[in-house]
């Protein structure tokens, strides 16, 4: 028995014997685990109230409707509010493309002055940095809206930018550092020889050759800022609610009859953006998360 | 822009890398005024009576004593020990075993990578809304179950004060077990074949081999494991505002969530720097022995 399963070596003739049978069958079921929440909230989305009430939530719709979908997008209610969640869609969009350009382009910065051209006391700070990504946010939550108050933008969606920005930067950092220091210095020490100069060398070595990494860190940071609720509940107005923040407000409203099929639409939209960025970067989102938790 | 070159053939230790360092002035900034700044401020500040607003008006350990004499605190604490204990053990465990299971050379590896892995793209707000809906005790997975004749059947953990954290912790572990899995993946990925080799020329069955070399092999990537998912439960926040918003009544409150409310709903502020504070300590209380094993231990080995 022992020989059917070998574990390494060339690839095995596939048969099926009994060990093959469990592992994949153990392998299908848990998938089918994992899989089974996004299928329950598809089939709730298109499926009218009356037959969620009287039916299984496992089925498949009898009768499918997108009703919901519009509903849940222009019409839905957070309180007496009823504009649907496109409002927090567009707040999150506003809010996500700032803070994805302003956040990537400190850390590659930093990360490249950490990784090329240390300075005395760029590694205590760096350490301070990666230390600090410890700290739990309630403690930092406060200190910061003192800051964002002095500077004036308390409450409006650039505070919230800089909240990102300043929350994304150790992992930012680390990513590309790491990065840079696996760049051969030959070629650094090439274009230094050549008279290029820090912003040189960044623009046009560093930058043309560090694509992926570019790549990896917005996958990091969309799906990341996109996801937030924490800090677009503490940082921003209702108005300027993002999509996680507006979607927790509209299921969870008291008032009214609860419209699961509603809901569920509207826990899919929000959750889509994140969703087709995983489905369609495949390997680099792995890459991503590795990097951030694998470390030196 | 200044580049170091252009500056004069001597410059002083100032000058030197100027642009370097004009580009690491958001991380300086950023560590010293919000990480290390504001740490020490909101410690300063919980030893005050802040109310509204933060003033200075010291008053000892006050706020603390308050804070464990508050019955909502203590079922935090509480909450938060019985999800960390359980997520922690859970997590490792399936995590391992999702990764041993896609490291046997199987057909479709990507195909079930990609399935256990995608709840960890969502939201944590999206995750517990999907839950509290398959957990709704009158149309989901109890009301099927009822359905199919078993009519005692009862499985209500989101209306049910003694189980509600383990209806919070089935959510979270389905977000969280795909992040571990894809570590020890790679940790799995990084073992020598030969080691593999060996154990079959001396006849050690495959889940033995597991257990008494893979894993002590692999005890770097379970450390970076746990403090990954350790870090990940004190945070623990938007997952139970989604899924129960702390209820039935305060059963299922977490102390991010106590901080949240006391800071901004509440404004009792004294009272959200001391909670918070005391989240800091627990962190500091878990990092402390895996910077000892991770650093002090090197020396010594």
């Amino acid at each position: 028995m022992a020989d059917a399963i070998t574990p390494r070596g060339p690839k095995p003739r596939r048969r099926f014997s009994r060990a093959n049978v469990m592992l994949y069958g153990t392998l299908i079921v848990i998938a089918a685990y994992y899989a089974l929440p996004l299928y329950v909230m598809i089939v709730t989305s298109l499926k009218g109230m009356p037959e969620i009430r009287i039916g299984n939530i496992f089925a498949p719709p009898v009768e499918v409707t997108y009703q919901p979908w519009v509903k849940a997008w222009s019409e839905a209610c957070t309180g007496i509010n009823c504009e649907g969640l496109s409002r927090g869609f567009w707040n999150s969009v506003q809010i996500l493309i700032p803070s994805v350009i302003l956040s990537i382009a400190i850390a590659s910065v930093n990360g490249y002055a950490l990784a090329n051209w240390k300075f005395k006391g760029s590694e205590v700070f760096f350490t301070i940095l990666i230390v600090g990504a410890f700290i739990p946010y309630q403690v930092m939550l406060y200190p910061l809206v003192i800051i964002l108050r002095e500077l004036g933008l308390y409450g409006s969606i650039w505070g919230l930018v800089l909240v990102h920005t300043v929350f994304g930067m150790p992992i930012l950092t680390l990513l590309f550092r790491n990065y840079f220091t696996s760049v051969p210095e030959e070629l650094f020490k090439a274009a230094r020889v050549d008279g290029a100069g820090f912003w040189g060398i960044y623009f046009r070595i560093m930058l043309p050759m560090s694509l992926p990494i570019f790549v990896v860190a917005i996958i990091l940071q969309v799906t990341g800022i996109w996801n937030d609720f924490l800090f677009g509940v503490i940082y921003t107005k209702p108005a300027d609610y993002p999509m996680t923040v507006q979607l927790n407000n509209i299921v969870n409203s008291v008032q009214g009859v609860k419209e699961y099929n509603v809901n569920m639409a509207a826990t899919l939209l929000t959750g889509l953006v994140p969703l087709i960025i995983y489905f369609a970067s495949g390997k680099l989102f792995v890459r991503g998360i590795a990097a951030g938790a694998v470390k030196g | 822009m200044s580049s170091s070159q252009s500056s004069s053939r001597k410059p002083s230790g100032l000058f030197r890398n100027l642009s370097a360092k004009i580009a690491s002035v958001p991380m300086v900034l950023t560590a010293l005024v919000v990480f290390v700044g504001g740490t020490a401020w909101t410690v300063l500040y919980s030893f005050t009576s802040s109310k509204l607003l933060p003033k200075l008006n010291f008053v000892g350990l006050d706020q603390y004593e308050r804070l464990w004499g508050t019955r909502r605190w203590l079922i935090s604490i509480e909450n938060l020990a019985v999800y960390g204990f359980f997520s922690m053990i859970f997590t490792l465990v399936i995590g391992f075993t999702l990764a041993a299971l896609l490291d046997r050379k199987i057909r479709g590896e990507n195909v079930f990578r990609t399935i256990f892995l995608y709840p960890f793209a969502l939201s944590f707000v999206v995750t517990g809304l999907a839950w509290q809906w398959i957990l709704n005790p009158d149309l989901g997975v109890q009301n099927v179950v009822r359905s199919l004749g078993w009519e005692s059947f009862t499985f209500n953990p989101l209306n049910d004060p003694d189980i509600v954290i383990y209806g919070i912790l089935i959510a979270g572990l389905w977000q969280g077990t795909g992040l571990i899995m894809v570590i020890m993946l790679a940790g799995l990925r990084g073992i020598d074949e030969d080691i593999w080799k060996a154990a079959r020329v001396d006849g050690i069955g495959t889940v033995k081999t597991y257990l008494r070399v893979i894993i002590p092999m692999m005890r770097p990537v379970f450390v970076t494991a746990l403090v990954l998912i350790a870090s990940g439960i004190i945070k623990i926040y938007d997952l139970v505002v989604a899924q129960t918003n702390g209820g039935p009544g305060i059963a299922s409150e977490v102390p991010a969530k106590y901080v949240i409310n006391y800071m901004f709903r509440a404004q009792n502020l004294g009272q959200g720097f001391a909670a918070s504070t005391m989240m800091l300590v627990s962190v500091i209380i878990i990092l402390i022995p895996w910077a000892y094993l991770e650093f002090g231990g090197k020396k010594r080995g």
